[in-house]
């Protein structure tokens, strides 16, 4: 019985604290994070490390790790608003590997771990963003799909269609339409298909498995940019004077930093539990991942709120980076389904 | 992450088990309080109840694991059997003798303090000494081979039932005032001792003021040094911190929630069914999971002698605030049997018990340092905040 992260995934988790504290944890302007287009010394970097592989077997070229790492990841990303689809490629990946065909894999998997192709998940309509939304079909796919993260420089598209399938198209085949995105380390598209599209699996179990893992990092994505924000609030109030004092020595704010840690610190072992339960297939393991939906990005969302109000005015500013972890956790919040979706989701499946 | 026992673990929770359904699961007289009193004595010579205590003061003597501690919680809760005898004798006075006593107070007071024969009560806040203990005023004068105590303590929880009373006393008037108390120990028969028990706001009377005037204990019922007492009365069970972070209370509590919503009707449908009574129960279990998620953790950090850091400050306030969540909503879902006064005593009276939990949540809030207390902790020693009012 040991409910930790293993050595490896703890010196995993520093050497990408690192990697990208460098590039984006320290006084670098707001611009530098929230690039709009992505920046391609950034993704060759990202690609140098191998992480699209993250949970592909070995023996198809990947590390071989499992859910829980890419939670520990998505952690990360979200404490410095990487502005780079690292969890879609590593997600994306993974699917390719577990359900395509050997053609698929020798096709896609190349190309993902060692050449730098990015991929794109294009699975939210107008009704939602679930697999029993999901209604695009027949062949060629036509519709649209919405809010498709980085769809201006992805090789490819994992599209969502009816009754849970998944089809990959190529980025030639599809016809963008940019978003004036809130989050702006992850910029969205909206994605019009009349192509071809070269299908995955209509096993509807996989496309629930994908979603529950997508729900399950977006969790973990936003308790990163919450606690971001919360320990710059913290180190703010350790260096701001007023009144002769160390605003950090006031009972008020002191008594409101602490809250953001008991709201906090207790989720991230409900976020690996989730991860955990989901790895080892386990019967609860949707259920957690729709609760661990809901309560992180919920909680996250107040935290980094109230940690922006925290900083008085200089927070409220385009120019102080905090805007960018309260939008990045609230882009957390509503994709994959709001808040209610998913405590409804978690209330269906408790028999309620 | 391997949330499996291992075949040792295993092992050990098969014998517990085994144990629970021989010496308690079919037996017939589980309300006999001389059967209780023997099932504990059989479960501490298998190894199971009082780990930390030496052999020679009743206890098990068994080496510290975190794990096997759990299995015999989790075992014992799912058999609904009896462990440890409540209160502050067995969780406060026992490690403090153990670390601090000598051995005629070992002697004296473990063994009785394990029965249940001897009944403590924790004389520490004063009127005007609560969140800042350290000030209290209450004191001890050495008169020959006496202590004469004189003060007055309150929130004395069960002090009407209890038979001796460790006290936090001030013994040095003329050191700081950290410097100057002891940890002195006292008969609650002895001459001068008055116990007035204090109604609380749900009715009940769980706790106590105790005057105390000219009271003698013996010189040598001082624990530890003298003036040291603030030191002496910060040990704890070091070996199996058994509720760290637990969801013992709050998990059974959750299911009680979900039955009453899903047994009360609202709009003539259960109350479940209603969308946001729903919401808020699943919203409540978000942090119930975490906290129970968060249990498991702080316990394998504790079995590796690892520090949970922020972590480990934060879990008396996430049992206030899940205690506060569901007695608003657990209101919401009886409507207006919110308007009756909650039985008191044995009988458990209808749905408007969960009236108890409102006011009983806040008694969760207030004891054992106050939430804004917790607050004070987590900033200072857990994110490295600045002391309110220092000079900075």
């Amino acid at each position: 019985m040991r409910f930790d992260l293993t050595d490896e995934q703890k010196s995993l988790r520093e050497m990408l604290t690192e990697f990208f504290g460098e590039r984006f944890g320290g006084a670098q302007g707001v611009e530098a994070i929230a690039r709009t287009t992505l920046d391609a010394d950034l993704w060759s970097a990202v690609a140098e490390l191998g992480l699209a592989g993250a949970m592909v077997p070995e023996e198809d070229g990947g590390l071989g790790l499992d859910l829980l790492t890419a939670t520990v990841i998505a952690e990360v990303t979200g404490r410095y608003a990487v502005p780079a689809p690292v969890l879609p490629s590593i997600l994306a990946s993974w699917l390719i590997a577990t359900a395509g065909s050997q053609e698929q894999k020798g096709k896609w998997l190349p190309k993902l771990l060692d050449e730098g192709a990015q991929a794109a998940f294009a699975l939210a309509e107008d009704g939602g963003w679930a697999p029993a939304d999901w209604t695009l079909e027949g062949a060629p796919l036509v519709g649209t799909k919405l809010y498709v993260e980085r769809a201006d420089s992805a090789d490819l598209f994992i599209v969502g269609g009816k009754d849970g399938s998944l089809a990959i198209v190529e980025a030639d085949d599809a016809t963008l339409t940019p978003v004036d995105t809130l989050d702006r380390t992850r910029p969205l598209f909206a994605v019009a298909f009349d192509a071809a599209a070269d299908v995955l699996t209509t096993d509807a179990a996989v496309a629930g498995k994908l979603f529950d893992a997508l729900c399950i990092t977006s969790a973990a994505d936003a308790l990163g940019a919450a606690s971001a924000i919360q320990a710059r609030a913290i180190d703010y109030a350790k260096e701001r004077k007023q009144y002769g004092r160390l605003i950090g020595s006031f009972q008020a704010l002191k008594h409101q930093l602490a809250d953001m840690s008991v709201e906090l610190e207790p989720a991230r072992p409900l976020v690996w539990y989730a991860a955990h339960a989901w790895d080892m297939g386990q019967e609860d393991a949707p259920r957690m991942a729709a609760l661990a939906k809901a309560h992180l990005t919920d909680i996250s969302v107040q935290v980094a709120r109230n940690a922006i109000e925290a900083h008085g005015g200089i927070g409220y500013t385009w120019e102080h980076p905090a805007h960018l972890f309260l939008k990045r956790a609230m882009a957390d919040r509503s994709a994959l389904g709001s808040v209610n979706v998913h405590r409804e989701r978690a209330a269906v499946l408790a028999g309620w | 992450m391997d949330l499996r026992y291992t075949d040792e673990q295993a092992a050990f929770q098969q014998r517990v088990r085994s144990f629970l359904a021989e010496q308690w699961t079919s037996a017939e007289n589980k309300k006999d309080p001389a059967f209780i009193s023997r099932f504990r004595q059989q479960a501490t010579d298998a190894g199971y109840l009082y780990r930390g205590v030496p052999r020679q003061y009743g206890g098990s003597e068994q080496a510290p694991d975190v794990i096997r501690a759990q299995i015999i919680r989790e075992e014992f809760a799912a058999a609904r059997a009896p462990m440890e005898v409540s209160g502050n004798g067995v969780a406060l006075v026992t490690p403090t003798l153990i670390e601090w006593g000598t051995d005629e107070q070992k002697d004296m007071f473990i063994k009785k303090t394990l029965t249940g024969e001897y009944r403590w009560a924790q004389g520490y806040s004063e009127p005007g000494s609560g969140s800042d203990l350290a000030s209290l005023t209450s004191r001890a004068v050495l008169d020959g081979d006496e202590w004469v105590i004189n003060g007055h303590k309150i929130w004395t929880t069960l002090a009407q039932y209890a038979t001796h009373m460790f006290a936090l006393l001030r013994t040095e008037p003329d050191a700081p005032k950290h410097k100057g108390i002891s940890y002195i120990l006292l008969d609650m028969k002895a001459p001068g001792v008055t116990v007035r028990p204090i109604t609380q706001i749900n009715g009940d009377t769980e706790f106590c003021e105790v005057f105390l005037d000219d009271v003698r204990a013996p010189a040598s019922w001082l624990v530890g040094p003298r003036g040291d007492g603030w030191n002496v009365s910060r040990s704890t069970l070091k070996h199996e911190r058994n509720h760290i972070g637990s969801s013992a209370r709050t998990m059974p509590m959750f299911r009680s929630l979900v039955k009453l919503a899903q047994r009360r009707q609202i709009n003539g449908k259960p109350a479940i069914e209603d969308p946001r009574i729903r919401s808020t129960l699943i919203q409540i279990e978000g942090y119930l999971q975490s906290q129970l998620w968060a249990g498991y953790y702080q316990q394998t950090l504790a079995a590796n002698n690892e520090s949970p850091g922020v972590l480990g400050l934060v879990n008396k306030l996430t049992t206030t605030n899940f205690f506060h969540r569901v007695a608003q909503l657990s209101t919401e879902i009886i409507g207006d049997d919110t308007l009756l006064a909650p039985k008191q005593g044995r009988d458990r009276g209808g749905d408007e018990r969960w009236v108890n939990q409102m006011l009983g949540s806040l008694g969760q809030a207030i004891s054992g340092g106050t939430s804004n207390i917790q607050r004070n902790i987590i900033s200072e020693r857990g994110l490295g905040l600045p002391r309110s009012g220092s000079e900075n």
